[in-house]
């Protein structure tokens, strides 16, 4: 007897079509289904439009000028690319990791108390409060409990990098977007944030792009396989990995290109 | 890096191949020792099973390595643990025909009046048809031609079933043979198992070319 429920589809991009400034275009109707509370990677060569699309889930490209996003991206069915969506919300709702640590010139407990005091109205206490419980979903608490105030440019690369991780979950978020989060650091730093990502899997809907193809077939559950703006296949990463439906996924994950 | 992993997974394929020939090459020789009662070509087939052995060791230990070194994924993945699972199944059918081969010993000490021998021929050929078709299905990508292997798989289960048959009709008409009767019905028996292995190298080609694991399915249907 099969007792497996589909799970809950936390995003949904409908036809997403993406424009950079001066007209050239980067995806093309791409069609794809996040499940809430799993993990989705996103996988494909250089300029294959991977991280394009997933800067469209919490509109970080409209930081630009001239770059506009057609279609759909449904977050629990409201389309996020309506101008009407507030994008202080959307961002506090999706929150985002790049690919180089970017902890802010403060201290340690600054960098993770900012989102809490840009979003909400807490006291010291509580903020203290959340602060240390974000440290430590992010693994980094007990590496920096006795150095709040020192700042994060201060830390290692690897410990940078759950510094903001610690930012962006305080924040309290629905999904979290991943953008090459393990490619500026080193092996045993990365082991440790594939095991932070697999335990934030409980709590959050996470999508991660990387180019680190062993990373995807260890963490996610999903894989979609982008290439020159479209997806040409999407799937349970064990059957992207093991048996691809589509030859061009078979070149690429093999290394026969990209 | 691509052009190096090619290099080698290729050169393990041929590896096997080679093997695949020395166990083809065993089971013929184990056979020609039943028929023609020759003792030597048996202990000559017995002698060349260590090095079976030794080489089936070795093709396995290129497909670890090649699986740590370069963690391969989607068609090479299914290449190696085929190659892998192939590599121990031809050692299987090496170790059938060196079984054969010493029945083959035995029954030349004592030979049976001929109304208790047995022709093999059907089930050899049989057999060994379905054996040699896996190997051509797994060089040439032939799921389909797997699939018909597989479909043959009966009609020598039921040549075996007739072979043991007709030793216990033999056994109370020629006691004194009871020894020979049992060398036949084990070699009937090595020659049945040689076609479940190009059954189960069918099997391992379908997955190799379509990603499909379709073991126990006839049974799971039943």
């Amino acid at each position: 007897m099969d007792n497996t429920q589909e799970p809950k589809l936390k995003i949904r991009a409908r036809k997403l079509s993406f424009f950079y400034e001066g007209g050239h275009q980067a995806l093309f109707d791409n069609d794809l289904d996040i499940p809430e509370r799993q993990i989705t990677a996103v996988i494909g060569p250089s300029g294959c439009g991977k991280s394009t699309h997933l800067r469209t889930y919490n509109r970080i490209y409209s930081l630009h000028r001239g770059q506009r996003a057609e279609g759909e991206v449904l977050l629990d069915g409201e389309n996020i690319l309506d101008p009407k969506t507030d994008l202080l919300t959307l961002r506090r709702r999706v929150g985002m990791i790049f690919q180089k640590p970017t902890p802010f010139p403060m201290s340690v407990f600054d960098n993770v108390a900012y989102p809490l005091r840009l979003h909400f109205r807490l006291s010291h206490k509580e903020i203290a409060e959340r602060v240390e419980a974000a440290l430590q979903g992010a693994s980094l608490w007990d590496e920096v409990k006795d150095q709040l105030r020192k700042s994060g440019l201060a830390l290692s690369g690897g410990q940078q990098q759950r510094l903001c991780i610690a930012r962006a979950i305080a924040a309290e978020p629905e999904v979290l977007l991943m953008d090459e989060p393990t490619s500026a650091i080193d092996p045993v730093a990365t082991l440790k944030i594939e095991d932070l990502v697999l335990r934030l899997r409980e709590r959050f809907t996470i999508v991660i792009v990387t180019h680190n193809m062993q990373q995807a077939a260890r963490i996610s559950d999903r894989t979609a396989f982008f290439y020159k703006g479209r997806i040409v296949e999407v799937g349970p990463t064990k059957q992207i990995f093991t048996a691809p439906k589509e030859k061009k996924t078979e070149e690429y994950i093999t290394g026969r290109f990209g | 890096m691509r052009d190096r992993f090619t290099f080698e997974i290729e050169s393990l394929k041929q590896r096997l191949l080679d093997l695949a020939t020395a166990a083809d090459r065993a089971l013929v020789r184990a056979i020609r020792a039943v028929d023609g009662a020759s003792p030597d070509e048996a202990r000559a087939v017995i002698t060349a099973d260590s090095a079976i052995d030794a080489e089936e060791v070795t093709i396995e230990e290129e497909c670890l390595k090649l699986m740590a070194l370069y963690q391969p994924v989607a068609g090479d993945l299914r290449l190696i643990v085929t190659i892998l699972k192939v590599n121990g199944e031809l050692e299987r059918v090496a170790d059938l025909a060196s079984n054969i081969a010493a029945r083959a010993i035995d029954m030349a000490a004592a030979p049976a009046p001929a109304e208790c021998r047995f022709d093999f021929a059907p089930i050899v050929e049989r057999a060994h048809k379905m054996l040699r078709g896996a190997l051509d299905a797994f060089v040439c990508h032939r799921p389909d031609q797997a699939r018909a292997i597989i479909l043959e798989d009966d009609a020598v289960d039921a040549l075996n079933a007739a072979c043991y048959a007709a030793a216990r009709e033999r056994l109370p008409q020629h006691p004194a043979q009871a020894g020979y009767l049992l060398d036949c019905v084990t070699i009937s028996h090595c020659v049945e198992r040689i076609a479940d292995i190009a059954t189960n190298i069918c099997e391992d080609v379908i997955y190799l070319e379509e990603g499909q694991i379709v073991r126990h399915q006839k049974r799971l249907a039943q």
